[in-house]
């Protein structure tokens, strides 16, 4: 535990690790519920915007500055993607932002995947995972930065798509008009959907990280469309694990509550923005995002974890 | 929020269908968050060294601490009003609000008679319900 704090630490800048481990060390339970919650809050705002789970904030969060074992990081995350999920999604549904029928349809992938994912887990490296993973995930956000004009070019047509009513529109807040937006490649989304859950399945992360590149860059679907459907999915692959979480006993009550408090609350009011946002700036962030957890994976995947 | 909704009328099936998921989605969130919040509060209120002492952070985060994870000894947590099985109550209503949305779901495309999508829902929710039953065989 000691050698893993002192590791771990060596990863941050030293004024990040020398102050907040000293406060970890005399925090009463209190204390430690609110900045857990403060923590959260930032998490469930970024990951409303972004279509993430929040899990890239949280888990570090909690372990480096917080000082909780990985384990039971690792349950307030899965805690913190359905509180994103179900937080954000409740206002993107309601605004037509969500394409719902192409998050139902979607939802056949990561779930098989999931699924799959977990029966696969610890029947194959996974070190060389991190890094095959962590390669595709560099890859769709130079991708992602060529594709920033979205508004343009030509949509191939595609039968499946017309067959399931998958097309549709949004209001964008910021532009004052509304936008119609045609869905192209749908058994190619399908299948990158079923990776998407597999990896979530076997490596715990990634559960909107491949999913907005796959919709945006395959499907062709509107930057904010893709984000806002990549959080109303994340919500049931991970409910999917949860119940495994809760038996294992790594779900903490006093750390998962602040958690779960904190990000609904963040999502929640991360959902109010993204209307406003440009798609330019969600775009960008998710690239700096995406390309921050291709990094941890090649780390991971160097280190042999 | 009301620019969208002037663009699609109520009358609309899939806006039917949004607006139920939407309420059902907003339903969990406030009801769990209320429910986890109340739970934290209780715990507060009756361990009062959780405010005051800074010994017993380490015992939250590190394993090995006791706290309800079957829905047994959860049951038994609420019967003597226990802070924590308060939390974690709030917490298994969160986790069951996707899979309730994908339950409505079925429903609400099936009074829509949208065919394909009663099968694509219904497809989901079972695969939901195996990864239960996976999960609980492996854990």
């Amino acid at each position: 535990m000691r050698s893993d704090w002192a590791t771990a630490n060596s990863q941050l800048p030293t004024s990040a690790a020398t102050v907040p481990a000293v406060l970890a060390e005399h925090l009463t339970i209190f204390q430690f519920v609110l900045i857990t919650f403060g923590i959260s809050v930032v998490a469930g705002l970024a990951g409303a915007l972004l279509g993430l789970g929040g899990g890239i904030i949280v888990v570090p969060a909690l372990t480096l500055l917080m000082g909780v074992n990985i384990r039971l990081a690792v349950g307030a995350s899965v805690v913190s993607v359905i509180a994103t999920s179900s937080g954000a999604a409740a206002a993107y549904v309601r605004e037509h932002m969500t394409n719902l029928r192409v998050a139902m349809f979607l939802e056949i992938g990561t779930t098989t995947g999931a699924i799959s994912g977990a029966f696969l887990a610890g029947r194959l490296p996974a070190r060389w995972l991190f890094i095959v993973f962590s390669v595709m995930m560099g890859y769709s956000a130079i991708e992602m930065l060529r594709n920033r004009h979205e508004m343009g070019g030509h949509v191939p047509s595609d039968r499946l798509a017309d067959r399931l009513r998958l097309h549709g529109s949004y209001y964008d807040q910021l532009l004052g008009k509304k936008v119609d937006y045609r869905v192209t490649h749908t058994s190619l989304g399908l299948v990158l959907m079923y990776v998407a859950g597999c990896v979530s399945g076997l490596l715990g992360i990634g559960s909107g990280a491949l999913k907005v590149p796959s919709m945006d860059l395959a499907m062709r679907l509107p930057i904010k469309v893709s984000t806002a459907t990549s959080n109303l999915m994340i919500g049931v692959t991970a409910a999917a694990s949860a119940g495994v979480y809760f038996a294992r006993g790594d779900i903490s009550p006093l750390i998962a509550a602040p958690v779960a408090a904190g990000v609904l609350i963040g999502a929640t009011g991360g959902s109010r923005l993204l209307p406003r946002l440009s798609n330019r700036f969600i775009r960008l962030a998710f690239v700096l995002v995406l390309l921050w957890i291709c990094g941890q994976m090649l780390w991971k995947g160097a280190r042999g974890a | 929020m009301t620019q969208a909704s002037e663009d699609h009328s109520a009358a609309d099936p899939v806006r039917t269908i949004e607006l139920v998921i939407s309420t059902l989605l907003r339903a969990g969130v406030v009801t769990s968050l209320s429910v986890v919040v109340a739970g934290l509060v209780l715990s507060f209120i009756h361990h009062p060294q959780y405010i005051h002492s800074t010994t017993l952070l380490h015992q939250v985060t590190t394993p090995g601490r006791w706290f309800p994870h079957s829905l047994r000894d959860l049951a038994g947590g609420l019967a003597e009003f226990r802070g924590e099985a308060i939390i974690m109550a709030g917490l298994l209503l969160l986790i069951a609000t996707p899979v309730l949305r994908v339950a409505v779901s079925i429903v609400a495309f099936y009074l829509e008679r949208d065919w394909a999508f009663v099968a694509i829902t219904a497809f989901v929710l079972a695969m939901l319900i195996l990864s239960f039953l996976l999960g609980k065989v492996e854990g």
